[in-house]
């Protein structure tokens, strides 16, 4: 692949751990502001309806970021970009975990029984969960103590994140009335990402 | 039909309008958190940051208009009361027009493009005597009268909203059907210079336009049935389905046509626009049902919005028809399940 510059950008330890504290403040402030607007009824009409849909859409970018620090990485070159994979892909978790809790507690309102029938009967909900336990398992899969006892496998299961992309998409398009909706830019960006693990998911 | 003071069984009230005040702040936000929601935006990732910023930045905000800055109308209130009303903020800014766009959004921000005064309705096909009318014709032919109504979203979602109107029943028998009329085929303006939806295939959600809608004759008759000029005290804001729509309260809300230029009797079962999209998720009927799922999720209960954020209580039950259980005659002897 063509490189943008001939010499590695390096991050430092210090400007690293400035990066990593703003992913922090960024995304969990997000995600507080947000519930914070919900819970005294300013976002819009229906706070539930606009703290799922945008809690489940920040999972969606947050995913397609963590999928672009390799391509990039490479493209600059710049190594030390890879060591923000796993804060990002735990982060891509946590707010798709956040956009089922919204939806348990204030859409179904702790209607378990429905929740139930809704994740067995409604195939773009079902695909929802699928992604959030595929999400699950990397998560705690991602420690370096169980990355260096798993070995191999380690790196074939993490490749799931290429099947949870796609089912997270699906379930992004599949809750939209009709098809001619904004989860297409998303695709465009997802499938563009994926174009560079082609022969790696072919395998 | 012409029963003087029909009574809908479901009554609410005036007194149970919920204070519209609170709702001041929250266009900007709803406007910045956009930021994820707007897919235009993710188009480059400076955009995504320029937008990040506007959280905090009041300036683009505009100033929601209330019900008392449109039309003021002369109708008879109604006295009925039972349910808290949804806010008008609420009522005028969280709505489907595809035509202006997909969000809810959109069709606040982008109506007032369209032209409501001058307007005509023409009301033609199998009758004696059809009719044009025009915007004060809208006003003024029939005596007004309000009729506070829920309206439940197919999406599961439902408001309580007081709307000015008169009924269809009234209209139709002015231009006297003739016995081979058996359907009534409704058809929203559709304008690509003044509707961004009609003008964009993406931003319309890929839709044909117009946007069609129907009733067969005897719902159409029924008492229930409003054609609504104003809500709130006040003619409709754009976003609402201005100047005249259709009202069925007991049928998902997109039966309830918006923005109606043609009304024409006819004598088969006319097309309607949700069904054509995907005839397995939306029927011609689309009359409430919380035993009759839609295939991607429950019609079982429903979230009443109101006030109160994330922590309202709001999911209630849905009923069959919504409640409105005098039109169940209309569909005695018919397989619910079947004509969905």
């Amino acid at each position: 692949m063509k490189r943008l510059f001939s010499k590695p950008i390096r991050i430092g330890k210090i400007p690293r751990r400035l990066l990593k504290a703003c992913i922090h403040v960024g995304i969990s402030g997000y995600l507080t502001v947000l519930f914070y607007y919900g819970v005294t009824d300013q976002l819009g009409a229906d706070p539930v309806k606009t703290l799922i849909h945008n809690s489940g859409l920040a999972a969606v970018i947050i995913l397609l970021t963590t999928l672009s620090l390799s391509p990039i990485a490479k493209y600059l070159p710049c190594g030390d970009l890879m060591k923000f994979r796993r804060l990002l892909g735990l982060y891509v978790f946590f707010t798709a975990l956040f956009h089922l809790l919204i939806y348990t507690l204030f859409d179904l309102q702790l209607n378990i029984k429905l929740l139930l029938d809704e994740v067995i009967c409604r195939p773009y909900i079902t695909i929802g969960m699928v992604t959030l336990l595929i999400l699950f398992v990397l998560s705690i899969t991602s420690f370096e103590y169980v990355k260096r006892r798993m070995g191999r496998t380690w790196q074939s299961l993490h490749n799931y994140v290429y099947l949870a992309l796609c089912l997270a998409l699906l379930h992004f398009s599949w809750a939209e009335k009709t098809l001619l909706q904004s989860s297409i830019y998303y695709w465009a960006i997802g499938l563009f990402l994926l174009s560079f693990r082609f022969r790696k998911i072919k395998r | 039909m012409t029963r003087k003071g029909f009574r809908p069984s479901v009554r609410l009230t005036e007194a149970d309008v919920t204070d519209e005040s609170v709702f001041k702040q929250r266009r900007s936000l709803l406007k910045s958190m956009g930021f994820f929601g707007a897919s235009s935006l993710l188009v480059n990732s400076a955009n995504v940051n320029a937008q990040l910023f506007d959280l905090f930045d009041s300036k683009k905000e505009t100033v929601p208009k209330s019900a008392s800055s449109y039309l003021p109308l002369d109708y008879k209130k109604s006295t009925d009361s039972s349910q808290t009303q949804t806010p008008f903020e609420k009522a005028s800014s969280f709505n489907n027009f595809y035509e202006f766009g997909t969000n809810k959004s959109d069709p606040a921000q982008y109506a007032h493009s369209m032209g409501v005064n001058p307007w005509t309705l023409v009301i033609d096909g199998l009758c004696e005597n059809p009719i044009t009318m025009d915007y004060n014709d809208l006003h003024k032919q029939f005596p007004l009268e309000e009729r506070i109504y829920r309206l439940r979203c197919v999406e599961a979602w439902s408001m309580v909203i007081p709307w000015i109107g008169f009924e269809l029943g009234k209209l139709v028998k002015k231009v006297r059907p003739l016995s081979s009329a058996k359907y009534l085929s409704f058809e929203t303006y559709a304008n690509a210079d003044e509707m961004r939806g009609v003008r964009s295939r993406y931003a319309g959600g890929g839709i044909d336009y117009p946007y069609v809608e129907g009733l067969r004759m005897d719902e159409a008759l029924h008492p229930l049935s409003l054609l609504a000029v104003g809500m709130y005290g006040s003619a409709l804001p754009n976003q609402n389905g201005a100047p005249v729509r259709l009202v069925v309260p007991w049928k998902y809300g997109f039966k309830n046509i918006k923005s109606l230029v043609r009304i024409r009797l006819t004598d088969k079962q006319p097309p309607t626009t949700w069904n054509i999209l995907a005839s397995h998720e939306y029927g011609f009927y689309a009359n409430v049902n919380p035993k009759v799922s839609h295939p991607r999720w429950s019609q079982a209960s429903e979230r009443r919005i109101t006030t109160g954020g994330l922590l309202a209580r709001n999911r209630i039950e849905t009923e069959l028809f919504n409640g409105y259980s005098e039109v169940a005659p209309l569909y005695s002897g018919m397989d619910l399940t079947k004509h969905f």
